[in-house]
C-alpha cells in the first residue's frame, strides 16, 4: 500500500465558501474586463497590431538611454525601447508601429548604434515584422480560434454531461481564460500568436479537473441521493481532491520549468500556462461545480423538490 | 498467442517502428559538420530529409510572406502572375545557394519564402523582392530636357507654388531654382532639396505638362560637387529594349573607364537582342542610353558608335554582393509584377541555437521534477507511468520524423506540457485503484476497476484537449502549428503509452506472483 497519500479523506466544506469564492472570480474578472476597457483591449504583439519588433544584442552592455539617443538621431519616430534583464542586459526589444510596405529598419538601427557608440558591434537576434493587413487576419483567426474551440468544447461537453455540469464547465472555462487575459494584462505582457496557443491549450486542459469531480458526482448519484446537494458536491469534490490537485501539479512543474528555464521567448506562454493551469484547478472547484450545485439546486426547486 | 502476447507484440512493433524512423535523426544530429562534409551529397540529403525537420525558430532563417501587387490584374492573371513571380524567385534563390529553400504559394496572390540558416537578411530581401525590370530608355537631348524643365518651371510659377518665397530666383523658377547645376541631360538634385522637388512635381497639372511621350526618372544616389544627391532625367516613355533579350549576365570590375576599380554587371544579350541593341546605338550616335532598372537610372552612358557585339552592362553604386546579386535577378528574369512583403520573421542563428538549449533544459528538468514526484509518490507503480511517458515521448518525436513536421520552439514546449500531462491519465489510474483497495478490493480487483472507471473521464479530458488543438492548426504560421501538432500527436499516442502499455504492465506483474500487495 501507499506509503504517501496526499489529501486522502478530506473533509472540507468545499461548497459553504461559495459566495466567498464567487465575489473573488467575480472581482477577478471584474477587474480583468475593467482594465480591457480603459486600455481599448489587451496589450497586443507585432502579431496583431502589425508592425516591427526587433531583439538585438550587443557586444557590450549599454545604457537604455544611450541606444535611445542613438535610434532618435536616426530619425525613426515611434521607437518603443525595452532592455532586457537579468544576463540578456545587453539585448534590446525594439518595437514600432505598422506602416504598410515599409522597409525593416534595423539596417538604419544598427548603423545609428554604431555610429554613437563606435566598437560595439549589433548582432540581429531576430526580427518579427506584420504588415498591418496580415496582423488584422492573424487577430480575426485568434479571435476565432478562442471562440472555436470554446464552443466546440461546449458542445462535447454539453453532448457528454447533464445541463448543469456543461454549464458549469463552460463557464469555468471563459473564467479561467479570462483571468488568465487578466493575469497576462496587469503584468504588462503581450497577448501574441503563442500566448493565444496558450489560452487554447488552457481552455482544452483546465476543463480535466472538473471532468473528473462531475464523473464522480454522476458515479456516484445512487449513494449520494440522500445527502443534501451541497453535501453530495463536497463529497464528490473530496473525494477527487488528490486527483485534482496532483494532475495540475505534474503540469505545473513542466510548466513552471519552461518558465525559470525555457528562454525568453516562451515566457510569456509559460507565464499563462501557469496561471491557466493554477485558476484551472481551482475554478474546477469553486467556478464549475460551485455552479452545477447552483443551478442543481434550482433546477430541483422549481420540481418541487426540496434539495437544501 | 493470447490477448496479453498480442498487446505486448503490438508495443513491441511500435517502438521499433519508432526507432527506425528516429535513427535518421539521431545520425544527422549526432554528426560534427566536418562528419558532414565527408558524407556523398545525395546521402545527406536523404538523411537530413529523414531527420526531423528544425523549423526556423530553432535553427535560425528567414520566414517572408510576399504578395503580388496585383491592382492592375484581372483576377485570371493574379494566380498566373503569382506562380511565375514564385518560380522566379525560386530560381533567385537558388542561385543565391541556400540549404533546403521552401517556396510555396498561400492562397491567391501570396508567396511563402523560407530561406533556413541565413544570415544576412538584408541581401535576401532585395534579392527576393527585387522586381528586376530593365529597360534601356533613350535619354531625351539636351534641348529637349532643358525645353521640359523650363515648362515646369513657368508651370509651377503660375501656379502659385512660390507664393510667400522672398527669394526671387526661386520664385521664377521653382523647380530648376533647386538644382545644382544641370548638367545637359540631367539635373542634380541634393538631398536636402529633394522632399521639396519631389513635392513640386507632384503637383496636380504636372503629367501634362510633359510631354506624353516622355517620363521623368530619377537616378540612383549619386555625389556631384561633394554633394550627394540623385540626377533627374528626362527620358523617351517608350523603352527600346527589355530586361528579356539578357542571355548571360555576371558581375565584374572595370566596366566604367573613368573608376577602373568599381564593380558591374557585364550582360550577353540574345541573338535578336544583339540585333536589336545594334540598331539601337546605330540609329542614337552620340546621343545617351539610360538603363533603367525598377524605374531607377542605374546609368546613362553615352552612345559612341554602334555596338554589335551585343556586350552590355551596368555601372553605377555597386559593390561586389551587390553586383553578383544583380546579375543574378537579371538571369533569373524579371518578376512580372512588383511584389511586396507582408510579413517576416528571422531569426539569428544565435538566438535559434539558445531557444534549442533553453527549450532542452526546460524540458530536462521538467522531466526530472516529474519523475522524481512519481517515483516517490507512486513507487513501483510510478516507475510504470514514467516508462509510459517516457514512450510517449519517444512515439511522439517518431511520429513528427516519419510524417515530416517541424519542429519548432512553441513544439518543444508542447513536448515538455507533454511530459506533465501524459502522466496525468496515470495519475487518474492509481488513484483510483488506491481508493479501490482502501475499500478493502483485492489488487486484481483494484487494478481492473481502476482502469475501466477512469478510462472514461481520461477519454474526455483527452478530446477536449484535442479540441483546443485541432482549432490552433488552422494557424498557418509555423511555429504555433509546430505546437498543435506536438500537442495532439501527444494526446494520441498517451492513450497507447498510459493506458494499454502500462495495463500491460500491471496484468504481467499481476499474474507473475499471487500478488498481494501493490507498490502504489
Amino acid at each position: 500500500m501507499a506509503i504517501l497519500q496526499l489529501l486522502i479523506g478530506t473533509n472540507i466544506p468545499f461548497m459553504k465558501f461559495r459566495t466567498v469564492t464567487y465575489m473573488f472570480s467575480g472581482a477577478l474578472i471584474l477587474a480583468t474586463a475593467v482594465w480591457l476597457i480603459v486600455h481599448g483591449g489587451p496589450k497586443y504583439s507585432v502579431d496583431f497590431t502589425g508592425g516591427t519588433l526587433i531583439q538585438l544584442r550587443l557586444s557590450r552592455t549599454l545604457s537604455a538611454d544611450g541606444v535611445r539617443k542613438a535610434i532618435d538621431a536616426s530619425g525613426l519616430r515611434g521607437v518603443e525601447l525595452q532592455q532586457m534583464t537579468g544576463e540578456n542586459r545587453n539585448e534590446f526589444l525594439i518595437r514600432l508601429q505598422a506602416t504598410e510596405g515599409h522597409q525593416n529598419p534595423f539596417p538604419l538601427i544598427q548603423q545609428a548604434i554604431a555610429a554613437r557608440f563606435p566598437g560595439v558591434q549589433v548582432e540581429l537576434r531576430r526580427t518579427e515584422q506584420v504588415g498591418p493587413k496580415v496582423g488584422s487576419e492573424l487577430r480575426q483567426k485568434a479571435i476565432w480560434a478562442v471562440l472555436g474551440s470554446l464552443v466546440g468544447i461546449l458542445l462535447y461537453v454539453g453532448i457528454r454531461y447533464e445541463f448543469k455540469f456543461a454549464f458549469g464547465a463552460v463557464v469555468a472555462l471563459f473564467h479561467d481564460v479570462f483571468v488568465t487575459l487578466g493575469m497576462l494584462c496587469f503584468t504588462g505582457r503581450e497577448v501574441s500568436l503563442t500566448v493565444v496557443a496558450a489560452l487554447l491549450t488552457i481552455a482544452g486542459y483546465s476543463i480535466n479537473d472538473t471532468i473528473v469531480v462531475f464523473d464522480r458526482i454522476r458515479e456516484r448519484s445512487k449513494a449520494l441521493r440522500k445527502e443534501k446537494h451541497s453535501r453530495a458536491m463536497d463529497i464528490a469534490v473530496n473525494e477527487t481532491l488528490s486527483r485534482t490537485v496532483i494532475t495540475s501539479l505534474t503540469v505545473f512543474l513542466t510548466a513552471l520549468a519552461l518558465f525559470i528555464w525555457g528562454g525568453e521567448v516562451l515566457r510569456d506562454f509559460s507565464f499563462a500556462m501557469l496561471v491557466g493551469v493554477g485558476f484551472g484547478t481551482y475554478s474546477s472547484v469553486y467556478v464549475a461545480s460551485a455552479l452545477a450545485l447552483d443551478i442543481w439546486i434550482r433546477l430541483d426547486r422549481r420540481k418541487g423538490i426540496s434539495a437544501e | 498467442m493470447t490477448r496479453d502476447q498480442w498487446k505486448l507484440l503490438g508495443v513491441l512493433l511500435v517502438t521499433a517502428a519508432s526507432l527506425w524512423v528516429l535513427y535518421p535523426s539521431y545520425r544527422f544530429y549526432s554528426m560534427t559538420p566536418a562528419q558532414r562534409a565527408a558524407l556523398p551529397a545525395q546521402e545527406l540529403a536523404e538523411l537530413r530529409r529523414k531527420a526531423v525537420h528544425l523549423g526556423l525558430d530553432l535553427q535560425g532563417g528567414m520566414h517572408l510572406v510576399l504578395e503580388v501587387e496585383h491592382q492592375k490584374l484581372t483576377p485570371a492573371q493574379v494566380r498566373d502572375a503569382t506562380d511565375r513571380a514564385m518560380e522566379i524567385i525560386r530560381n533567385r534563390v537558388d542561385q543565391f545557394g541556400v540549404a533546403e529553400p521552401l517556396i510555396q504559394r498561400e492562397g491567391e496572390d501570396r508567396i511563402t519564402v523560407q530561406l533556413p540558416g541565413l544570415t544576412d537578411r538584408q541581401r535576401a530581401i532585395e534579392l527576393i523582392g527585387k522586381t528586376a525590370l530593365l529597360e534601356f530608355k533613350l535619354v531625351r537631348t539636351p534641348e529637349e530636357t532643358q525645353n521640359v524643365f523650363q515648362r515646369l518651371d513657368a508651370y509651377l510659377a503660375s501656379r502659385g507654388v512660390t507664393e510667400g518665397l522672398a527669394d526671387t530666383a526661386l520664385k521664377r523658377m521653382p523647380l530648376t531654382g533647386h538644382f545644382l547645376g544641370t548638367e545637359g541631360t540631367a539635373a542634380f538634385v541634393r538631398d536636402q532639396d529633394s522632399p521639396i522637388v519631389t513635392k513640386l512635381l507632384a503637383t496636380p497639372g504636372v503629367d501634362s505638362i510633359i510631354p506624353s511621350d516622355s517620363q521623368l526618372l530619377w537616378s540612383g544616389p549619386e555625389t556631384s560637387a561633394g554633394a550627394t544627391g540623385r540626377y533627374l532625367y528626362v527620358v523617351k516613355r517608350e523603352s527600346e529594349m527589355s530586361g528579356g533579350s539578357v542571355a548571360a549576365a555576371e558581375a565584374r570590375v572595370g566596366l566604367e573607364q573613368t573608376n577602373p576599380g568599381a564593380w558591374g554587371v557585364s550582360m550577353k544579350l540574345t541573338p535578336k537582342g544583339r540585333a536589336d541593341f545594334a540598331r539601337i546605338t546605330g540609329n542614337n550616335v552620340g546621343r545617351q542610353l539610360a538603363i533603367v532598372l525598377d524605374g531607377v537610372v542605374s546609368s546613362a552612358p553615352n552612345i559612341r558608335e554602334r555596338i554589335p557585339s551585343g556586350d552590355a552592362s551596368i555601372t553605377g553604386n555597386f559593390d561586389i554582393a551587390s553586383s553578383k546579386d544583380l546579375a543574378i535577378v537579371l538571369r533569373a528574369g524579371a518578376l512580372p509584377a512588383p511584389v511586396r512583403i507582408i510579413e517576416e520573421r528571422s531569426v539569428g542563428p544565435s538566438l535559434g541555437s539558445d531557444s534549442i538549449q533553453e527549450g532542452v533544459t526546460a524540458g530536462w528538468i521538467g522531466t526530472v521534477l516529474v519523475v522524481l514526484f512519481m517515483a516517490v509518490y507512486y513507487q513501483l507503480s510510478g516507475l510504470i507511468a514514467i516508462v509510459a511517458m517516457v514512450l510517449n515521448i519517444f512515439y511522439l518525436v517518431a511520429c513528427m520524423a516519419g510524417f515530416g513536421a517541424t519542429m519548432t520552439l512553441p513544439g518543444i514546449a508542447g513536448i515538455v506540457l507533454t511530459i506533465g500531462m501524459s502522466v496525468d491519465a496515470n495519475v487518474l489510474i492509481f488513484e483510483r485503484i488506491r481508493e479501490e483497495l482502501r475499500n478493502g478490493k483485492s489488487v486484481r480487483q483494484a487494478v481492473d476497476v481502476g482502469y475501466s472507471r477512469a478510462f472514461r473521464t481520461i477519454l474526455d479530458a483527452h478530446v477536449t484537449t484535442l479540441i483546443s488543438a485541432l482549432f490552433l492548426i488552422q494557424f498557418g504560421t509555423g511555429p504555433i502549428k509546430g505546437f498543435a501538432v506536438t500537442l495532439i500527436i501527444g494526446l494520441i499516442a498517451n492513450m497507447f503509452t498510459a493506458v494499454l502499455f502500462t495495463r500491460m504492465i500491471f496484468d504481467y506483474w499481476l499474474s507473475r506472483g499471487k500478488a498481494q500487495r501493490l507498490s502504489i
